[in-house]
């Protein structure tokens, strides 16, 4: 056994991948089974039957996931978790991509600290972004001082009980928090790009928007990709902002699935729709990254 | 709700197979999830005959889950814990306080594990007890009810909101499950500095009360407090609105499964009124938007005449606003005339089947709520199920003998509605949602009447359904 293994091993060329390579991956894949695939499967499971979490379940094919498509009280989560990835994903890549143009332009000092002051929500935790929003966005909260001391008082409203407001509220809140992780990546990703081809762009004749979009846009390609992937999952996976800011409310304009998923497996003992829901939203997430991975940073399998 | 207890196999669609495949490989075991209601304790109470007595019991462990976290009930509990272990030496009591939705949260996993409490606190209503005892987690008490004196300690009222039926499908009748040890309801706190200030006395009816609202309005007060952002504290309001319109008893008989439904006159002119309060101004503006505790916080600073909230505010409002706050059942029709309005109790102690010592169990539960119980909770701000003697300590006039003596009147009345979000396990979105939206405008308010009756329907259709099945 212990000679076939080395006659294999001697064979082989240096370099070509190798079975015992497999070995160095278990222990990490023992662990994402364990914590991952194990659990995704459950859910899967669980998404088939009709359970209430306590008493015996009955199995309900694929009813759970055809409530996803037919009911609208299960469909719109799905549709304010998209519109709100304008204001997690969209917004903060835009604002993101100029501000660094602006910054890579001009020499600023104290760059440092702006820095860390503009990465600073996302590390905060994100109970503590949405208390603090939630009573920046109160009626007699701050954001409606502001406009009334500035005489646009007619424009301030009870933002997030709002039907109208309370969406783009909380995306607001989203955009706040994307910003800065989208800053400082795209910051540290223009320091690579040849100062060569700023001067080349320059030479040309090229004037800061035409230097934007020849040199910086194509060099931040692959920092535009994992920006977009990562504030799309943190977007639909938003659960406590909308738990702590709004519970879902004005009415049910501000649910989405994260949040649903938690009621409906904890509030009113749905379990399997919970867990169909819970997967629609993995599917969803996935389909999503892997068209950013294809598109914007051209990545092909 | 009743599931066949037979997996149904099903029907072969390719998409159904692969991912049954998947479910099945990496769920290990691919069984479904869940009891059928067979490991349920013995029926009775443990075949006890005579009042237990725990100190023969010998050694024993208590295992208690509890959600009593806040100031007066935390300490209310950890005294009367270490007297019953001081009462019984050989009894420990190990015990888990969680934060009420920690434990909504937990329980459920709890309950069907290995090893589950021997005391908890459950929740009543479709959601959390009635799916217990569906599940045959929770032990009848109906035995020791009747050694202990329960039935006569208690009034009616209050003990069947305590009650599932044998077979887990109605709430409000059948067998009693748990035993709660506070009472609560929604009352109305007003500032008595903001009354004196527009000239106005603590209304004695509903219709001086509501007279006092344009006054209020007029003289630039706020007249009713409410922040609705959490989306249940409307729920509260259009309670007492739906009680003085009139609606008091078939609400109770439809919450609890047999009454005329929704779609009647109190309901709808409860939900004109609350708009109308809405669009008169006589609620702060953008309610919707502010949170439950900032409006109480607004309130005790002074922002609003009324606020129409339960007695477990009392406590906190008491402690910031002083001899200022003023309390009282929502005054009734005529002076003197019987009282009415949303309450109910505590969460329920309730046995679980499982607990290898029930006896001790029982006992426990009796001196939670026994008279010595009531005396500690007075003392500690808390109002008791039942008041008892402890009452008369209270000094007379204050807000929390309002409080008390508004409990003990309500009782004699048999004037308390359950809360409406036990109707149906969806309930609670229905309705928090459509009133978020009648606040606003957007929701008329025969269209709330109307849905409240659907959703009601719908239940009863499925839950006649499920009854069928058995």
């Amino acid at each position: 056994m212990v000679r076939a293994y080395a006659a294999r091993y001697r064979r082989r060329s240096p370099g070509e991948p190798r079975a015992v390579g497999v070995l160095y991956v278990l222990p990490a894949l023992l662990l994402y089974t364990l914590f991952l695939l194990i659990p995704l499967g459950q859910t899967v499971w669980l998404s088939l039957l009709h359970w209430d979490g306590l008493s015996a379940a009955s199995w309900a094919g694929l009813d759970n996931y055809r409530d996803l498509f037919t009911d609208p009280s299960l469909r719109a989560p799905f549709g304010h978790a998209v519109a709100l990835l304008f204001f997690y994903a969209a917004l903060p890549v835009a604002i993101g991509l100029l501000l660094t143009a602006a910054l890579s332009r001009f020499r600023v000092r104290g760059m440092t600290f702006f820095r860390t002051v503009l990465f600073l929500p996302q590390v905060l935790a994100m109970v503590v972004v949405g208390v603090a929003w939630r009573s920046i966005l109160a009626p007699d909260g701050l954001l409606n001082d502001l406009l009334r001391g500035v005489g646009l008082g007619s424009f301030a409203r009870s933002w997030l009980g709002d039907y109208t407001w309370a969406l783009p509220a909380v995306g607001v809140i989203g955009t706040w928090v994307g910003t800065g992780l989208c800053l400082v990546l795209f910051l540290a990703g223009v320091q690579r790009i040849p100062r060569e081809l700023y001067e080349a762009a320059r030479m040309d004749g090229a004037g800061a928007v035409r230097e934007f979009f020849t040199v910086t846009l194509p060099g931040l390609r692959g920092e535009v990709a994992v920006a977009l992937t990562l504030t799309i999952v943190a977007g639909l996976r938003n659960f406590d902002l909308i738990y702590i800011t709004t519970s879902g409310g004005p009415g049910n304009a501000t649910s989405v699935p994260a949040f649903e998923v938690y009621r409906r497996a904890f509030e009113i003992n749905s379990v399997g729709s919970a867990a169909a829901m819970g997967v629609g939203l993995t599917v969803l997430i996935f389909v999503l990254t892997v068209a950013v991975s294809r598109l914007v940073e051209g990545r092909k399998s | 709700m009743s599931f066949p207890r037979r997996w149904i196999r099903p029907r072969r669609r390719p998409g159904a197979a692969v991912a049954l495949a998947l479910g099945v490989a990496l769920a290990g075991s691919a069984c479904v999830p869940g009891t059928d209601g067979s490991g349920a304790g013995p029926g009775g109470a443990g075949g006890a005959t005579a009042v237990p007595d725990p100190a023969k019991a010998g050694k024993v462990t208590l295992t208690v889950w509890d959600q009593e976290v806040r100031g007066g009930q935390n300490a209310t509990i950890e005294r009367l814990n270490k007297e019953f272990q001081e009462k019984y030496p050989n009894v420990a009591i190990k015990r888990v306080a969680r934060s009420f939705s920690d434990l909504k949260t937990t329980l459920k996993l709890a309950l069907s594990g290995n090893n589950p409490p021997d005391v908890v606190q459950a929740n009543q209503g479709y959601a959390d007890m009635v799916a217990f005892v569906k599940a045959g987690l929770l032990t009848p008490l109906d035995n020791y009810a009747g050694i202990y004196g329960w039935n006569t300690r208690y009034p009616n009222t209050l003990l069947n909101l305590n009650r599932v039926s044998a077979n887990g499908t109605h709430f409000g009748t059948g067998r009693l499950y748990g035993m709660s040890q506070t009472g609560e309801y929604v009352g109305m706190y007003y500032n008595k500095d903001v009354l004196k200030k527009a000239g106005l006395k603590p209304p004695r009816t509903w219709g001086e009360f509501t007279r006092s609202l344009p006054v209020l309005k007029k003289e630039g007060q706020l007249p009713v407090q409410l922040g609705n952002l959490d989306k249940y504290p409307a729920i509260h309001t259009f309670g007492v609105l739906q009680d003085q319109a009139g609606g008091a008893e078939n609400t109770r008989d439809t919450v609890l499964g047999r009454g005329g439904g929704f779609d009647n006159a109190p309901t709808r002119e409860a939900a004109g009124t609350l708009a109308d309060w809405a669009e008169r101004g006589y609620l702060p503006k953008g309610a919707n938007g502010t949170g439950y505790d900032d409006a109480a916080k607004q309130f005790a600073g002074g922002d609003g005449a009324f606020l129409m909230t339960g007695t477990w505010q009392l406590a906190d409002l008491k402690k910031s606003m002083g001899d200022k706050l003023g309390f009282m059942p929502p005054p009734p029709s005529a002076a003197g005339g019987p009282l009415k309005t949303t309450g109910g109790q505590g969460l329920a102690w309730s046995l679980t089947s499982r607990s290898k010592h029930p006896d001790v169990a029982a006992a426990y539960l009796d001196f939670l709520t026994g008279s010595h119980a009531s005396e500690v909770m007075t003392k500690e701000g808390v109002l008791p199920a039942v008041p008892g003697k402890a009452a008369d300590e209270v000094p007379a006039g204050s807000a929390d003998s309002q409080m008390i003596k508004g409990w003990e009147q309500l009782n004699a009345d048999d004037g308390l509605v359950p809360y409406l979000d036990y109707t149906t396990p969806t309930f609670y979105d229905t309705l928090s949602a459509d009133l978020q939206g009648l606040i606003e405008g957007s929701m008329p308010p025969d269209r709330l009447a109307s849905r409240m009756e659907s959703e009601y329907q719908a239940f009863r259709r499925k839950q006649s359904g499920d009854k069928a099945d058995q």
